[in-house]
């Protein structure tokens, strides 16, 4: 909950707190995402390791897949939807209760990725909306869970525009490299600086 | 140690076998598509060549380049005696030729695959239908003369997902591609979508 | 135990039933989410079945004749994405094999090693999903943990986790790093080590050991008519595998044994994947004896490796040569070949036509599990209907191979 909807009142015996009764709504919900993991292509590989011990998605409530889109209520689109495909995936998306949200896993599911031919959909969006796009390809675990979070993030405010997880610079490295002082590593310090600045 | 088998082949079949070849190591023989189904058989069935194992059959597209347009090509080698045999027919259009698949059994999907992706139509082939793309899929995409990006969509797009949709601005990603192919007429599926 | 194992042969316990078409996949958890089978049921016995495969068609083939000979290899980095690596070292040697090329000693070691690791991944992913998709999650678990040592080592090498991209015609991307003997000596024993304790758990299992033993049973004529090379057609007793019949690369210089099955089953297929584990082990730990710890990895000839990144800035040859390289392709002389190594599920042939230019005319996969798939249906068709879960995990049909 965010803090500043959330007050807790100390002292009292049993203790209480006071919330919005949607914000206690997006929060139990933005934890319990019951997922229906839609995995076709090679994206599959790191949603393994997604949910092996290393990365482990249970961390964030995410775990339990449930393999009838009708219980679930987060669309894991993993890999490339070819033309083919794409019928079912609609089935699939509109055989799920409302509120529903879709997150993009993969360039492919994004966009289509490098396969831009007779046979591939350049992205899910053609046919399904989509709240969390996450580019790469394949990406790594770490900034799918990005994506989770930010997923999260936006249940919990209640925002339904899509998103993006954008790259991220170790802030220790670029520490480390400003204290070298070489010139690209300025260079590099500097465009960090811009890209996180706000406009 | 094939060339053994090349040479059979030509003893055997004489004029039927058109060339042959040994380029890279791979022994080649072209033989004319009428005896092609016959040629297969003995390959499989004689001694010498006991050719059993069955590995792959294709086609290729020489459009403008070559005449006859499609050479479909097999390849088959032995589990005793290890050897290998590339075995290619030219066919002009329509494509025609008959089915390996009672010969191999193996050969029975990758026909299919052939005739969905070139159009070769194999006679007498038990269950011919499209294998990798959908029933109503018009056209073999392989084909030189199908434009790559030409697709064929099953489902309605989502009528505001025209270009690219935000958080994407429109000019992210791009075509990328050297060779051009010729865009050909757009054609239209079965449900009335067509790519312009 | 005995009293669970209920005679049912005199019929009378059977209800009777009607025929019936059950759907499984494509969006079925057990089918990879790109295989659709129809299956014709009387009462759980399946009649018929008509598998349907096409779901992750990419058009690979096309995609090829679209860039230059280095472009290819993200697209076969992708076809069988458990063992990418394995297909990189693949479609090099096709291209070399086109040239007339063969690359330095230690290249050659280097991407056995390589490539082995690969195929460990490969047979674990397999073993691992198979045993999950029949109800042990915690085998799977071990072996994705065993499975993110070796993607470290991957990682450390190529940068990638799982699409390396890594391979290059005339060599490799990059050198091997300093460390690499070292790593890949850790990694290995510790892989093994947690594989014994995954398999120890399904090999005591009674419920594991009923659902794959004299199942899905294929003979050896029609494995061998039907196409199957690698796992599946040693497990049936046909010893052939490519490394050891026509063996490429070093692999005639090391000492490893082929494991071959007796029946055919799910059980003969899992038992020669994880024997197969241990036999690549040993061809590392050879390889890695056998190579050397200098030496180039890339052949000498400017028409075909790009130049090092520092003569590219600073002498006028090797920008030239740079850009000729990358944007008009390696030219590879025309005619056409066959080439075919041993992948993660058998042999992977690459048949190519040039004609002459930068770009490929045609680039043909053969991909391994297309055959492979096309036997599931005698496999299973007499069986009963859980029976095609196991079966069907047990071949290992990786979508974007068969697929192409
Ligand atoms: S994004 Fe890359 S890794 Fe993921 S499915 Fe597409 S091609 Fe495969």
């Amino acid at each position: 909950m965010t803090a500043s909807q959330t007050y807790v009142f100390d002292g009292s015996e049993q203790g209480f707190a006071t919330t919005r009764f949607e914000d206690l709504l997006n929060w139990a919900q933005k934890y319990s995402l019951f997922q229906y993991p839609f995995v076709t292509a090679c994206c599959a590989m790191e949603f393994m390791a997604l949910a092996s011990p290393r990365f482990d998605m249970a961390r964030f409530g995410a775990e339990a897949p449930r393999f009838s889109p009708r219980q679930a209520d987060l669309l894991w689109v993993v890999g490339t939807i070819s033309q083919r495909q794409a019928p079912i995936l609609k089935t699939v998306y509109d055989q799920m209760a409302d509120p529903k949200y879709v997150l993009a896993f993969g360039t492919c599911a994004s966009c289509g990725g490098f396969y831009d031919n007779y046979t591939t959909l350049a992205g899910i969006d053609k046919v399904i909306p989509v709240d969390v796009y996450v580019p790469g390809c394949p990406p790594r675990p770490e900034s799918v869970i990005d994506g989770l979070l930010l997923l999260q993030d936006k249940i919990q405010r209640g925002d339904r525009t899509p998103g993006i997880v954008k790259p991220r610079t170790d802030p220790r490295v670029v520490a480390s490299q400003l204290a070298t002082g070489h010139s690209t590593d300025v260079a590099h310090a500097q465009l960090v600086e811009l890209r996180t600045s706000k406009p | 140690m094939s060339k053994r088998v090349l040479q059979r082949l030509t003893e055997v079949f004489g004029a039927a076998v058109i060339e042959t070849h040994s380029q890279h190591g791979d022994d080649t023989a072209v033989v004319v598509p009428s005896r092609w189904k016959e040629i297969a058989a003995f390959l499989r069935d004689d001694e010498k060549c006991a050719m059993n194992h069955f590995i792959d059959l294709t086609a290729v597209d020489y459009l403008n380049r070559r005449e006859p347009r499609f050479e479909v090509v097999l390849h088959v080698r032995s589990i005793e005696k290890l050897h290998r045999l590339r075995l290619k027919a030219r066919l002009g259009e329509p494509a025609t030729i008959d089915t390996l698949s009672g010969i191999w059994a193996g050969a029975d999907w990758f026909e299919r695959e052939c005739f969905d992706m070139f159009g070769v139509e194999f006679v007498g082939h038990p269950d011919l239908r499209r294998i990798l793309m959908y029933p109503e899929f018009v056209g073999s995409p392989l084909r030189k003369d199908y434009a790559a990006q030409h697709t064929q969509p099953l489902v309605e797009y989502r009528p505001e997902a025209v270009g690219k949709l935000p958080p994407f601005d429109e000019h992210e990603g791009m075509p990328f591609g050297r060779q051009t192919h010729d865009r050909v007429e757009p054609r239209v599926n079965a449900l009335g979508f067509s790519d312009e | 135990m005995e009293p669970l194992d209920i005679e049912l042969d005199d019929g009378e316990l059977e209800l009777p039933n009607e025929p019936m078409q059950v759907n499984m996949g494509p969006a079925h958890p057990a089918m990879h989410g790109t295989v659709r089978m129809v299956v014709d049921l009387s009462g759980e016995t399946i009649t018929k079945v008509d598998v349907q495969i096409g779901y992750l068609h990419r058009g690979f083939e096309k995609m090829c004749e679209r860039g230059t000979w280095t472009q290819v290899f993200p697209y076969v980095d992708r076809l069988n994405y458990a063992s990418p690596m394995l297909n990189n070292v693949g479609f090099s040697l096709a291209v070399e094999k086109m040239l007339g090329v063969s690359v330095p000693e230690r290249c050659q070691h280097y991407r056995v090693v390589l490539g082995e690791l690969a195929r460990i991944c490969d047979h674990m992913v397999c073993s691992g999903a198979m045993a999950m998709e029949l109800g042990a999650f915690t085998p799977f678990l071990w072996f994705a943990k065993a499975r993110e040592l070796i993607w470290d080592v991957f990682e450390e090498e190529t940068g990638a986790r799982v699409t390396h991209s890594f391979g290059r015609v005339g060599g490799m991307a990059q050198e091997p790093t300093a460390n690499f003997k070292s790593m890949v000596r850790a990694a290995v024993p510790a892989v093994l080590a947690l594989i014994a304790d995954g398999e120890k758990l399904l090999l005591a299992n009674r419920i594991f050991l009923d659902r794959v033993e004299n199942v899905g049973v294929m003979s050896k004529e029609r494995a061998i008519a039907l196409g199957w090379t690698g796992v599946v057609l040693r497990s049936t007793g046909v010893p052939y595998d490519v490394r050891k019949v026509h063996p490429y690369l070093t692999y005639d210089r090391y000492d490893f044994d082929v494991p071959v099955g007796t029946s055919g089953d799910n059980f003969d297929r899992f038992m020669c994947r994880q024997e197969e584990i241990r036999q690549s082990a040993r061809i590392i730990e050879q390889a890695l004896e056998q190579m050397a710890d200098e030496g180039s990895v890339n052949i000498d000839d400017p028409r075909i490796v790009l130049p090092p990144k520092e003569d590219v800035y600073s002498t006028i040859e090797g920008t030239i040569q740079h850009f000729k390289i990358i944007m008009e392709g390696i030219k590879v002389p025309a005619g056409e070949c066959y080439s075919y190594t041993e992948a993660g599920n058998g042999e992977l042939g690459f048949y190519i036509v040039s004609d002459g230019s930068g770009t490929p005319y045609r680039i043909r996969i053969r991909p391994p599990c297309f055959a492979t798939m096309q036997g599931v249906e005698e496999m299973i068709v007499g069986g009963m209907l859980p029976d095609v879960v196991p079966t069907f995990g047990s071949v290992n049909m990786i979508g974007g191979e068969c697929d192409h």
